[in-house]
């Protein structure tokens, strides 16, 4: 058989409530802002169409539709994209129909209610703009047979190009996808139906197309998701090479066709071609020895241990298996008349098709980072005799792809999405040099240039790192660099990038590289002389537009005036407001902290961000995507926690501590005292200047908190907590064991510790250390949700985003000398696994963002910080609302 | 259920066959000539109409036709084919501005009314056949975006009111003598595709067809409609419409919107039109191209076969259009290319199945 050439696109079903259990939960509690966010996950990992769906009983399908797209048509990044609009119920089509500027789909019409309606409504879609998805469906029901399927797409073409006017290649068929192996006999027969109809209609239907929703095919074998992916993949083998070009297919479910084990492939294949009477029953006999595994069983099965060598590398690789790497790369080597060849051959390739199944959304990043562990492993072992063979006769090592320079900037601590965009680029034949945290500049450029490298790529998570980075960027311009400058990070952004780097470094091109599984294709065509010249054109091209869109967007943001929005200020009831006496006041400092305790405060949705597998915990474990590789992260991630505790890893410690404190204005004055007569402190807070409609305050920090004067006595409290201690030796001690998979894995845990420990604390400081609500009783999930009284804002963050509050907030807790947390110079806490904040206990303080702020208010913070008005305006850029430059004087042209 | 084509068509088709032809200039800055007070404006009918009528241009077919009649006339006479009639207002969406929702229907007959007046004047002229095109604007209202920076699902607009707007507009344009009709000044293409429909009912209703022009606004320098589509985007928006042109029209200069009248040059298997402003405004918000400069830009268009149809819009004059005219004649119009049938659609970005 030859390989099918035609081109396939793949119609995402996550923003449909009918295939999304998710996405059902979301619209049904009125969720819009996530219900877009899976839209925009959707289509930053290649959906070329978004299929949108309301049909659910319990909902307005025509108003969640409405709301929807409507909702959507602001986001530019999702409204790319066209849009399928589907729905069984014509009105919902309708409705959506009138939102949708761009041509669309219509998904779908059919023949059930007679011609009459058919006409009518693909009248309607014509006039409407959209194409059409059209059913095989008639007055007697869906069509079965390649008789039925046929001869009903044809009678719907006639109509539709002869009556209606409707052209030819906006038609799109869908011969109805059924389940087989139902032990029904005339069910054996539907695949084939379907991929022969498709055929058919591809031959004889000129520029029509052909569509289905490929999961019913496997319907009988629910829950046994390894041969529900094998069938699948068949099913699409065969019906791509007939012709169907289009289809609703849950891309991570499925399993490349060569992939698939040969005798489960064979069965397979007899039951979807029906190619023997008994096809159904071996399916069946077969299928109970992959039942209740997915991927997982294969560990345990070890009849891979039995294929050629290649073959075990290659699944070792794609199954990430360190067990028998040694032994299987020494047998390679012996086969082999150079150990290169064992890196060059079977090793690469094996990494070849790990990067394939990565880049189709196959495998996942925990997934790829361990198939890297395997890959260093094999190297190490080769290692000695590669440097053997070169003292014998002086032939040169590997060569690699290209020389990629990565550093945290100076400043920064934060290095987990770095060290996996570096495993991620090693896995693909890339040299890096990484030269960890808070790296100076001179220091990357000087690296740079003697290794001769050919990317830089830069990470960051805190505000003021963003800063850095244009500083670098300015630095390589300066010095005369011109190579490729990669930007990623949490706090970093396309816009930014496009906004304050690039027009720094005119000589090169810095590019924003969204998440590890970007890195390898921004990389490749930036080294590639032919893809290069494009690539930056497009990008280059890309960032103007973004940078024309961005001034735009910034004249439209209307801030109202500082005294405006003091004057909207909320006055909260301080005056039947008795606060109570925190049991002490100043600091007490937590020594080694108990980590059991910590571990059921542990939040685990974040966890599984930093993997880059998006979902909510627990649900995530369960999600058909993603739900493998986030058990087998899980279970991993447990195992080491569990050793964490036991053998005492990391070193928990944390100061809290509580002082007097009333509100002046937008600052907090506090007093060493009760006494209130010396003032130790005074915490100054930002306040929102967005125009608020009638009844919504504009918030500041201070006014959760009594003003002087008014004669109440009221505290604020300030806490830092760190769990980070002992992890970095660790962590280099796995990385140096070429085992980067346990390295990162720690990191991530060990963040998520402090945030646990945070949390923990933050409930004592409630119940027993401030008080207040001494009879609470939440459970973790209440505690995620923030369902209880008071706050605990981190300087840097939304409700005050201005870094440089916490060298107050570490002067007061005397958090370096007394449990060794330090700052750097931007403000980042190192160790890295580290929080800090104040506590709030007014009934009504909440969490808020600051959002963008007016020049008024930064001459007035500047002045009340006792700071320059640049100075201030260098640590809150990322929150101004306006372009300092154009407050400086323009010299004369 | 058939729907006849009047003779517009085959005239059109015609002499769009044999030269480029050209459409009027800016009726607005000819109006600001004119100088109109409030009561210039109001005149005797609408002297105690109780709000400002000042800058209600529509509202001069009613109040001052002969000026509008002389304008129309006066392109005409400067080399125009067809001139678009004084009703880039005339919905009841725009009217309410001034309360005159009531008096659309008479505004748009009238409008059309006069350019055929004029039209008839300059044929018995020279016996060259003129054509008026209905003028069908943006209304102030935008269907797929919201006014509310702080609201994103808010529409203070929908489909249906638009469509109604624009389906009663039609009627009148097409009641009062218009013999075809032009979406133009297109913002957002959700109200365009709402003109579209509505003016599909209204054919499908009287059983006859007009030509329908379209013409988009790339609203600044990001390449972009103020919707956010690209120019093949937009195409593919409306190509359904199955419109006689498509083109863009405002906001840029010919200068600055030359790449993306190329680039629906190049994708579009019908007409392409482009009437820019006489540049891009000055520092004291005027236009101030020459008609000279403005010519010699816009016969680079004819001369690179990008154009079938040109004329002008904000800052044009009749010596604009004298000018145009002379440009574009020596040259052919641009050859309709043959677009292989794919399935296109459009979100903000054009997507094409390959086959």
């Amino acid at each position: 058989m030859t390989a099918p050439v035609a081109t396939f696109v793949n119609i995402g079903e996550r923003t449909n409530v009918t295939g999304s259990a998710r996405f059902r939960k979301l619209i049904t509690n009125g969720d819009y802002a996530a219900a877009l966010a899976v839209a925009r996950d959707q289509v930053e990992n290649g959906a070329q169409i978004l299929d949108v769906n309301m049909d659910e009983g319990l909902l307005d399908s025509e108003k969640a539709m409405v709301t929807f797209l409507n909702l959507l048509a602001a986001e530019p990044d999702i409204a790319r994209v066209p849009i399928m609009v589907d729905s069984s119920k014509w009105s919902v089509i309708e409705a959506g129909l009138k939102c949708i500027q761009g041509k669309g789909i219509v998904n779908s019409i059919s023949m059930k209610e007679g011609e009459d309606a058919f006409r009518h409504h693909a009248r309607l879609v014509r006039a409407y703009g959209a194409a059409v998805v059209v059913m095989a469906f008639d007055e007697q029901g869906q069509a079965d047979t390649f008789e039925r399927k046929t001869s009903i797409c044809a009678r719907a073409y006639k109509i539709l190009t002869e009556e209606v006017g409707f052209p030819p290649e906006d038609i799109i068929f869908d011969p109805n996808i059924f389940a087989v192996a139902t032990g029904i006999e005339e069910h054996a027969g539907y695949g084939v139906a379907f991929i022969e109809a498709t055929r058919w209609i591809r031959s004889n239907l000129p520029h029509a197309h052909v569509s289905g929703g490929v999961s019913n095919l496997s319907f009988s074998f629910r829950g046994n998701e390894l041969v529900r992916e094998a069938m699948h993949a068949v099913f699409l083998y065969h019906a791509i090479a007939a012709g169907m070009d289009m289809g609703i297919v849950n891309a991570g479910q499925l399993a490349p066709y060569s992939e698939i084990e040969p005798e489960l492939r064979e069965a397979c294949e007899d039951v979807v071609l029906n190619r023997r009477d008994d096809a159904t029953e071996r399916l069946l006999a077969l299928a109970e020895r992959f039942k209740g595994g997915g991927r997982e069983k294969k560990e345990a099965d070890l009849t891979w241990r039995t294929w050629p060598v290649e073959k075990r590398l290659e699944h070792a690789l794609v199954n990430g298996i360190t067990e028998f790497v040694e032994v299987d790369t020494e047998e390679a080597r012996m086969s082999v008349a150079r150990p290169l060849h064992v890196i060059e051959g079977p090793l690469m390739a094996g990494m070849n098709v790990v990067g394939d199944l990565f880049g189709a959304g196959k495998m996942f990043l925990p997934q790829v980072v361990k198939s890297a562990r395997v890959m260093k492993q094999a190297v190490a072992y080769l290692m000695p005799f590669m440097e053997q063979e070169k003292i014998d006769n002086g032939t040169t090592g590997e060569s690699s792809a290209g020389k990629i320079l990565m550093a945290t900037v100076k400043g920064d601590v934060h290095d987990i999405g770095k060290n996996i965009v570096g495993v991620v680029l090693q896995c693909n034949n890339y040299e890096v040099i990484d030269l960890g945290v808070m790296v100076p500049t001179a220091k990357i450029l000087e690296v740079a240039r003697a290794e001769k490298v050919d990317v830089i790529g830069l990470s960051g998570l805190i505000t003021p790192s963003l800063d850095e980075m244009v500083h670098v960027a300015s630095e390589m311009e300066r010095e005369g660099f011109s190579l490729p400058l990669l930007i990623g990070g949490a706090t970093t952004s396309r816009v930014h990038t496009a906004v304050k780097i690039a027009p720094q470094y005119e000589r090169g091109q810095a590019v924003y590289v969204t998440d590890a599984s970007r890195a390898v294709g921004v990389v490749s065509a930036l080294l590639n002389d032919n893809t290069k010249p494009d690539y930056v054109a497009n990008i280059r091209a890309e960032y103007a537009k973004l940078a024309e869109a961005h001034a735009r967007s910034d004249r439209n943001k209307v801030r109202v005036k500082l005294e405006d929005a003091r004057a909207n200020r909320p006055v909260l009831d301080f005056a039947g407001y008795v606060p109570s006496v925190p049991t002490f006041l100043g600091t007490r400092v937590f020594e080694s902290y108990d980590l059991a305790e910590l571990v059921p405060y542990i939040d685990w949705t974040p966890f599984f961000q930093s993997w880059e597998l998006t979902g909510h915990f627990p649900a995530i474990l369960d999600d058909p995507r993603v739900g493998i590789a986030a058990r087998a992260l899980y279970d991993d991630a447990r195992k080491m926690l569990d050793r964490i505790v036991a053998e005492k890893w990391l070193t928990a410690r944390a100061v809290i501590g509580f002082w007097p404190a009333n509100a002046v204005g937008d600052d907090i004055a506090l007093y060493a005292d009760d006494t209130r007569a010396a003032p130790l402190a005074t915490l100054h807070t930002l306040r929102q200047q967005m125009g608020k409609r009638e009844g919504r305050h504009n918030l500041a920090l201070a006014d959760f908190v009594a003003p002087q004067g008014s004669g109440v006595a009221d505290y604020v409290g300030g806490f830092c907590v760190s769990t980070g201690f002992g992890e970095h030796e660790r962590s280099e001690a796995f990385k140096k064991a070429n085992d980067d998979y346990s390295s990162i894995l720690l990191k991530a845990l060990a963040d998520r510790l402090a945030e646990a420990f945070a949390e923990r604390m933050h409930e004592r400081v409630r119940r027993e250390f401030w008080a207040y609500a001494a009879d609470e009783a939440l459970d973790n999930e209440a505690l995620i949700k923030e369902a209880y009284r008071g706050i605990r804002p981190a300087p840097g963050y939304p409700a005050q985003p201005d870094h440089t509050e916490k060298a107050t907030l570490f002067q007061l807790l005397a958090a370096t000398e007394s449990i060794g947390v330090e700052l750097t110079e931007s403000f980042a806490m190192w160790p890295g696994a580290a929080v800090s904040g104040l506590y709030f206990a007014h009934r009504d303080a909440s969490y808020f963002g600051v959002g963008r702020i007016e020049r008024d208010q930064v001459e007035d913070y500047a002045a009340r910080k006792g700071m320059s008005v640049e100075e201030t305006e260098r640590w809150l850029a990322p929150v101004l609302n306006y372009d300092t430059a154009a407050y400086k004087p323009v010299a004369a042209e | 259920m058939t729907v006849q084509p009047t003779d517009t068509f085959d005239a059109l088709r015609a002499a769009a066959a044999e030269r480029i032809l050209v459409l009027d200039g800016a009726m607005g800055t000819m109006i600001q000539q004119l100088k109109l007070d409030e009561a210039g404006y109001r005149g005797e009918r609408f002297k105690t109409w109780n709000r400002d009528l000042k800058g209600n241009n529509d509202l001069l077919n009613l109040t001052r036709p002969e000026a509008v009649r002389d304008i129309h006339l006066a392109y005409f006479l400067a080399g125009a084919d067809m001139v678009e009639t004084n009703t880039f207002s005339g919905t009841t969406i725009a009217m309410a501005d001034y309360g005159m929702e009531s008096l659309v229907y008479e505004l748009n007959f009238e409008g059309a009314r006069l350019a055929k007046e004029a039209a008839r004047l300059a044929e018995a002229k020279d016996g060259r056949r003129r054509f008026v095109a209905g003028a069908i604007g943006p209304t102030n209202r935008t269907a797929s975006i919201s006014p509310d920076v702080n609201d994103p699902g808010f529409r203070a607009t929908s489909f249906d009111e638009l469509a109604t707007a624009y389906g009663e507009q039609a009627g009148a344009l097409l009641d009062g003598g218009a013999d075809l009709l032009l979406i133009e000044t297109i913002f957002d293409t959700l109200n365009a595709k709402a003109a579209v429909f509505a003016i599909e009912r209204l054919f499908e209703a009287r059983r006859i067809r007009v030509p329908v022009m379209i013409s988009g606004t790339i609203t600044d320098l990001s390449g972009r409609t103020l919707s956010g589509q690209t120019p093949e985007a937009f195409w593919n928006s409306l190509r359904h419409a199955q419109p006689f042109s498509i083109g863009l029209n405002c906001a840029l200069g010919a200068k600055e919107m030359r790449a993306h009248i190329d680039e629906l040059s190049r994708i579009a298997d019908t007409f392409v039109c482009a009437y820019p402003n006489a540049g891009l405004p000055n520092e004291f918000g005027l236009y101030d191209e020459s008609p000279e400069a403005m010519a010699k830009l816009v016969g680079e268009f004819a001369a690179s076969g990008l154009v079938n149809i040109v004329g002008g819009c904000c800052g044009t004059t009749p010596d604009h259009i004298g000018a145009l005219a002379k440009a574009v004649a020596p040259h052919a119009p641009r050859a309709i290319p043959e677009v292989a049938p794919r399935l296109r659609l459009s979100g903000l970005e054009p997507f094409e199945m390959r086959v």
